[in-house]
């Protein structure tokens, strides 16, 4: 459902459809609704069959990367005799998205399960579940729901009489938004700080205390209950455009629309539908004039792309952009683009780990010039500038926090190169105080 | 509040909370994974972490204090210094920017007393800091007040909020 709205026609709720009921929070509200009868079915499965029936589904990671997730669990090693673990991103810190946040507050039982079979299916007894420092509230909610769940027994040293261990345990972030990077978060687990690791090795073969790892985003893991009771076929088949986009996908929308919130759609459903059906559309009198679709990293889309465009991987990415996390930045006519590009390359500035060279000074750097401009001091050169500092930021880090700054600035650049003249020219009066 | 106090330290790690960190010990394979929940404990019980916390830390999960202040410098959310009694977090990142947020800090600042962001209000009752992206774009402003995450704050509704914490 669009929360905090009620449910919208054009939606399916299949993660969404208990948000806002208090009452499924509960240990005995999640069964009264259908809850654990997956994990039942799971724990008599072989993790080679988990896997199938989730490859079979179609199911793509959505933490930003939309790795298919059968797929990734099956890069699990058998039979090597080490610990696996089991990690849970929630750490939710991408500018836009807020869908993560929903599941944890309103049903945290659908994913303390997800966790649960999906640690079958890759052999780990234990699941690290990372939620970021500042979700006080949800981080309360979902402590205590994972305290009902050993008191119920559906976890624990023998998860639902199976003689099977299955431990769920909570980390709780400090403030950082890199360790929502997968080996991040694992150096944050183990009391280190927070910097990406160089990659190979990966997680698979030696990641959390160097054992194999699989690491998942609490909506992918969330999926799994209903895939694993209507089967991967069922969720398959729920796909509007691309058969490889599949399933339902939730997307936070925020900015400039009538109806902020969470939404829940099939794979493939219109943008346009998206902002302005579901969402309400502009404000009366405002007209759209750019959208950031799957987190502040991703390439910035016109009105144009928007109306071509169908919500899923390969929509978006046939329009210049990605689907993401599904954290959707819906800009209309009053934005100035230049200052909201600055302001996210001041985001990237702040939350670089400040290991790689190229991403330390490039944030840094890329923001200064932004500035500049917004002062009326920049000059036609600084776009350049910029351009070229954006080439020296892709593809060549650790991680790609700096690939993500690069980003904006690119496709912002290409798609309102006026409103950066404008500043520069003078025509535009500055938009900052000098210095 | 002054960072040196002449007071013995106390230490934290005692009676109720150390039996709570040593059961939580369990559930990891090495010890050093109690970090960051080490340093929630200290922040809870004592509002900050102090370099004599930071020793107490090291001691109880044998690295080293410079190894400790490395990690508690890394993570924004820990104080290295005493902070207002209330600590107010106001999402200012864009989509909150083109909502609205900038005019929701300065009502904070106005109305707490706080001459800057990060400084105490000369009350000692509240810190306000500027933070990235809280994950709740949809209901512009988020702030988080100490441990209370608060939703759609606006201008106007800051002055009966701030009642709240005296
Ligand atoms: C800088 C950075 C930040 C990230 N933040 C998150 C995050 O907050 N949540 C998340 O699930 N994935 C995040 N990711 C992606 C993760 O590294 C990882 O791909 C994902 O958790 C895998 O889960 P999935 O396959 O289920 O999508 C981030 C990646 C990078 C590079
Ligand atoms: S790219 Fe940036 S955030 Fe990523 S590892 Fe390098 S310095 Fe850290
Ligand atoms: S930008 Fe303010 S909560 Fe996300």
């Amino acid at each position: 459902m669009g929360y905090p709205h009620p449910i919208h026609p054009k939606e399916t709720p299949l993660l969404s459809e208990y948000f806002g009921d208090v009452a499924a929070r509960s240990y005995d509200g999640w069964v009264a609704r259908g809850g654990y009868v997956a994990l039942k079915q799971a724990l008599a499965m072989t993790p080679e069959a988990i896997v199938d029936v989730v490859k079979a589904s179609g199911l793509r990671g959505r933490g930003g990367a939309g790795f298919p997730t059968g797929l990734k669990w099956s890069f699990m090693p058998k039979d090597d005799g080490k610990p696996h673990y089991l990690c849970c991103n929630a750490d939710e810190s991408e500018p836009g998205t807020f869908k993560d946040r929903e599941i944890l507050r309103w049903t945290p039982h659908a994913l303390i399960e997800g966790c649960a079979i999906a640690a079958l299916a890759i052999r780990a007894e234990t699941t690290y579940v990372f939620i970021r420092g500042e979700y006080t509230e949800p981080c309360t909610i979902f402590e205590a729901a994972v305290r009902e769940a050993y008191a119920a027994g559906v976890i624990g040293e023998n998860a639902m009489g199976s003689g099977k261990r299955i431990d769920v345990v909570v980390h709780r972030g400090a403030g950082a938004y890199i360790c929502g990077e997968e080996t991040a978060l694992m150096n944050a687990i183990e009391g280190k700080r927070g910097n990406p690791r160089i990659k190979p090795p990966f997680p698979a073969v030696s990641g959390l205390f160097g054992q194999p790892t699989t690491i998942n985003n609490v909506e992918t893991l969330a999926a799994v209950p209903p895939i694993i009771v209507k089967g991967g076929a069922w969720y398959a088949g729920l796909s509007l455009s691309s058969p490889k986009s599949t399933g339902t996908k939730l997307i936070s929308v925020c900015g400039h629309v009538q109806r902020p919130g969470t939404y829940e759609i099939t794979m493939g459903l219109p943008m346009q539908e998206l902002i302005f059906d579901l969402c309400g559309g502009m404000r009366p009198g405002r007209t759209l004039k750019a959208v950031i679709p799957g987190g502040s990293s991703v390439p910035i889309m016109t009105p144009e792309e928007v109306a071509a465009c169908a919500t899923d991987y390969e929509g978006i990415a046939a329009q210049g952009s990605l689907l993401g996390s599904g954290g959707m930045i819906v800009m209309d006519d009053t934005t100035d683009m230049v200052y909201q590009i600055m302001r996210l390359a001041r985001f990237y500035a702040h939350e670089s780990c400040a290991q790689c060279t190229n991403c330390r000074e490039g944030t840094a750097w890329t923001t200064r010039i932004l500035e500049r401009i917004l002062r009326g001091q920049g000059k036609m050169a600084d776009l350049d500038l910029l351009l070229s500092l954006a080439d020296n930021m892709t593809g060549k880090t650790i991680c790609v926090l700096s690939d993500s700054c690069a980003t904006p600035v690119v496709s912002g650049i290409a798609k309102f190169r006026g409103e950066f003249e404008a500043y520069i020219t003078g025509a535009r009066a500055p938009a900052m105080a000098e210095v | 509040m002054s960072t040196h106090s002449t007071e013995p330290y106390r230490p934290v790690f005692t009676g109720e909370t150390r039996d709570r960190l040593e059961a939580l010990g369990t559930k990891y394979p090495t010890r050093q994974a109690l970090l960051l929940p080490a340093l929630w404990a200290i922040q809870e019980e004592r509002g900050w972490v102090s370099p004599e916390a930071i020793t107490e830390v090291a001691e109880f999960l044998q690295v080293t204090p410079a190894y400790v202040r490395g990690v508690v410098t890394f993570y924004t959310m820990y104080h290295t210094h005493p902070v207002g009694r209330h600590f107010i977090q106001v999402c200012t990142t864009s989509p909150c920017n083109i909502c609205g947020a900038e005019g929701v800090v300065e009502a904070f600042l106005e109305h707490t007393g706080c001459l800057d962001l990060g400084a105490t209000s000369p009350d000692g009752r509240f810190t306000v800091i500027e933070v990235e992206c809280l994950g709740a774009c949809a209901f512009v402003t988020p702030v988080l007040i100490n441990d209370d995450f608060i939703e759609s704050v606006t201008a106007e509704s800051v002055p009966a909020l701030l009642a709240r914490y005296p």
